[in-house]
């Protein structure tokens, strides 16, 4: 009758660190439970010591045997390691600006620690596992999280348009990356991403042209999670809407997510390049040249961030690429290296931007900055390094983010990919200095523009930032040297022996 | 042509004109919504045809009965038919989205329908999909995926009272 159903292996330090950040969550909502309406001091205490306890999880299974567990629900892998801790450090800085940024938007709600850690779990699932139905749910807990935080300032219908449109199409590309997984699964019966591997090595069995458009469908969906040209309309109108805060978070957290979730995708489709590399060949030229030639008009600084983001998205996707095309010779390390930078990048220069708003009202065009330099001397400072690093000026940490881009993508004979990288950023520097210069235009003139005091933890964020832009730089050689051994998905290889061919030529796991 | 094959496409046809009203009836959402049941419950007797019993079963208890019900509610309580909250930009696009969507419906048959002409019998067991077997899967090997959504659904329930409670 019914088989008895092995349970399978659970190493629970693997799962360890998400399950820790859940958690964080689960006691912060009991803390707003019952003592609802109060300062949120407690709750970005235990929000914090959750974060850093499962940062210290991640930082320990470092250097252990990589493999998956849970059936391959989950896998532990230097990749993923290294995403996890940067998803938990993006979201510990962003709470450490955020409470006092919420307070002078007046939305001080304390939903909005719970919705980010939950949201930071579903981008530690999405970056470490290699089944697609656990990669569809952590991208779900992340987007959905995101959507909600999006339209937190109720007040606002620039909130609420950024909420609406972010989730509409959202749900649109969820649909295709579900299309994706069935298209995947119907030939293989197994959610494991090794499964395109299996069609691809045997193409008589007629499914080919299958796995290929069930690939391309879940591309799609990543691609749009990624802001990747022609997926990125969303983008700029979202993190201009979101509160700043918000945006910081989403800018970092969703792209480090999605784009560690592509790599995977990439990799286990490794087989089937001749089909995809020159689709995202064209999507990573579109992207560098769209996002930064978008950018130059922009008048808002959020949207003018928001396009950088999605050039970025460019860099980085050619960093992929590189990897892809060429495993052995170029490891996936640029990419994660970039990863970082951006981050702190991001994170920073929207800390920056949040000193706008002040006592419920927020500007963020460029001329509501202006004046900032002799508000806050500080945060400028940093901001001018994060903005140098952004363009990628050496010695910030940005220009060996590129250079070694610009390396692997010659090395890998993607010349034209290297050509475009370097020019566009060459663009990049009118509308990055464009900032810094409205930070120090005198604000004596018709309209007074105000601006918050720059908290404590603001000062932190910005100094912790810069800080690390400017080391991590020093220290390129060997930060890329720790970030190595990352060369491979390890996960992939495993789970890939784990199927095997039954009977009627049709691929399975079961 | 089998009896399988009968039902199967008389169950097809019903599902695929019900799909198609709801978007035809799109200025009257609350025949949309009707027809969106009519398709959600026939979708559930093509899953019984398949063998998968609880897919079925929870098709029509839950998207059917639960969710649609919700639905209905939502929208005669908001009364959007008045008129559309979403205003539509520029004209022309209409002609570009047909294109596409006659694009994708030319690769999804190419990729997938000319395929499996070609399949014939089914490789899966006879305990497939019955309550039991998936009950099992569900509570050993994808007992993480089931916490994980259930996570999913906490952010819900958060984030709708985040958006929507009067005073928070």
């Amino acid at each position: 009758m019914i088989r008895e159903q092995p349970i399978p292996t659970i190493d629970w330090l693997t799962l360890a660190p998400m399950t820790t950040v859940v958690v964080a969550g689960l006691v912060a909502l009991f803390i707003e439970m019952f003592r609802p309406k109060q300062s949120n001091g407690p709750i970005v205490t235990v929000s914090v010591v959750g974060l850093a306890l499962a940062g210290a999880l991640t930082l320990a299974q470092f250097g252990m045997e990589p493999g998956p567990t849970f059936a391959g629900m989950m896998v532990r892998d230097q990749v993923g390691l290294v995403l996890q801790l940067l998803l938990i450090g993006v979201c510990l800085l962003t709470f450490l600006f955020s409470d006092p940024y919420l307070r002078e938007k007046k939305i001080a709600f304390a939903e909005f620690y719970q919705l980010a850690l939950w949201s930071t779990a579903g981008g530690m699932i999405m970056v470490s596992t290699t089944n697609m139905l656990m990669l569809f749910l952590g991208l779900e807990v992340l987007s959905i999280a995101l959507y909600c935080m999006a339209g937190m300032d109720r007040k606002q219908a620039k909130s609420q348009e950024s909420a609406i449109k972010y989730f509409l199409l959202g749900a649109f590309a969820s649909a295709f990356l579900l299309m994706g997984i069935a298209y995947i699964y119907g030939p293989t019966g197994s959610l494991d991403l090794g499964g395109i591997a299996m069609i691809a090595a045997m193409p008589e069995s007629g499914y080919l042209t299958m796995a290929v458009f069930g690939v391309g469908m879940l591309l799609v969906g990543l691609m749009f999670k990624a802001a990747l040209v022609p997926f990125h309309q969303w983008a700029p109108d979202v993190y201009q809407g979101a509160p700043t805060n918000v945006t910081a978070f989403m800018a970092a957290a969703s792209k480090v997510a999605a784009i560690g979730a592509l790599a995977r995708v990439l990799s286990a489709s490794g087989a089937l390049q001749e089909f995809w590399l020159p689709a995202l060949f064209w999507v990573a030229i579109a992207t560098m040249v769209v996002g930064n030639f978008a950018a130059l008009v922009q008048k808002d600084v959020k949207r003018t961030l928001g396009y950088s983001s999605i050039a970025n998205a460019g860099y980085v996707l050619v960093a992929l690429l590189a990897h892809v095309k060429k495993p052995d010779q170029v490891p996936l390390t640029t990419a994660l290296f970039f990863l970082v930078v951006y981050c702190l990048m991001t994170v920073g220069s929207f800390a920056v931007v949040s000193l706008a708003a002040k006592g419920g009202e927020e500007g963020t065009r460029f001329q509501d900055l202006h004046g900032l330099w002799k508000r806050a001397p500080f945060a400028v400072g940093c901001l001018i390094v994060f903005v140098a690093s952004l363009i990628g000026i050496p010695p910030t940490a940005g220009f060996f983010a590129k250079l070694f881009i610009f390396q692997d993508a010659l090395s890998t004979g993607l010349v034209p990919l290297a050509i475009v990288l370097a020019v566009t950023s060459a663009v990049s520097v009118y509308y990055y200095l464009g900032i810094i210069q409205a930070t120090f235009v005198s604000d004596e003139g018709a309209r007074k523009t105000v601006s918050a005091n720059p908290s404590f933890g603001l000062n932190l964020v910005c100094l912790f930032c810069a800080l690390a832009v400017l080391v991590v730089s020093l220290a390129a050689a060997p930060v890329s040297q720790w970030l190595r051994g990352s060369t491979q998905l390890p996960g992939e290889a495993q789970a890939r022996s784990e199927l095997q061919l039954d009977s009627g030529g049709r691929v399975g796991a079961r | 042509m089998t009896a399988n094959q009968v039902v199967f496409l008389v169950l097809a046809a019903i599902a695929g004109l019900a799909a198609v009203g709801v978007v035809a009836f799109g200025n009257n959402p609350v025949r949309a919504a009707l027809l969106l049941v009519l398709n959600f419950f026939v979708l559930g007797f093509i899953y019984f045809t398949l063998g998968a019993q609880l897919l079925g079963i929870s098709q029509i208890m839950v998207y059917a009965g639960a969710i649609m019900v919700l639905f209905l509610f939502v929208i005669m309580m908001l009364q959007l038919h008045q008129r559309s909250p979403i205003v539509e930009g520029r004209e022309g696009r209409g002609v570009l989205a047909w294109l596409f969507g006659l694009a994708l419906a030319v690769v999804v048959f190419a990729s997938v329908i000319v395929p499996l002409m070609s399949v014939s019998g089914s490789p899966i067991g006879d305990e497939y999909g019955t309550p039991q077997s998936v009950g099992r899967v569900l509570f050993t090997t994808y007992v993480l995926p089931f916490e994980i959504a259930s996570v999913l659904l906490l952010i819900g329930i958060v984030g709708s009272i985040l958006l929507a409670k009067r005073r928070l």
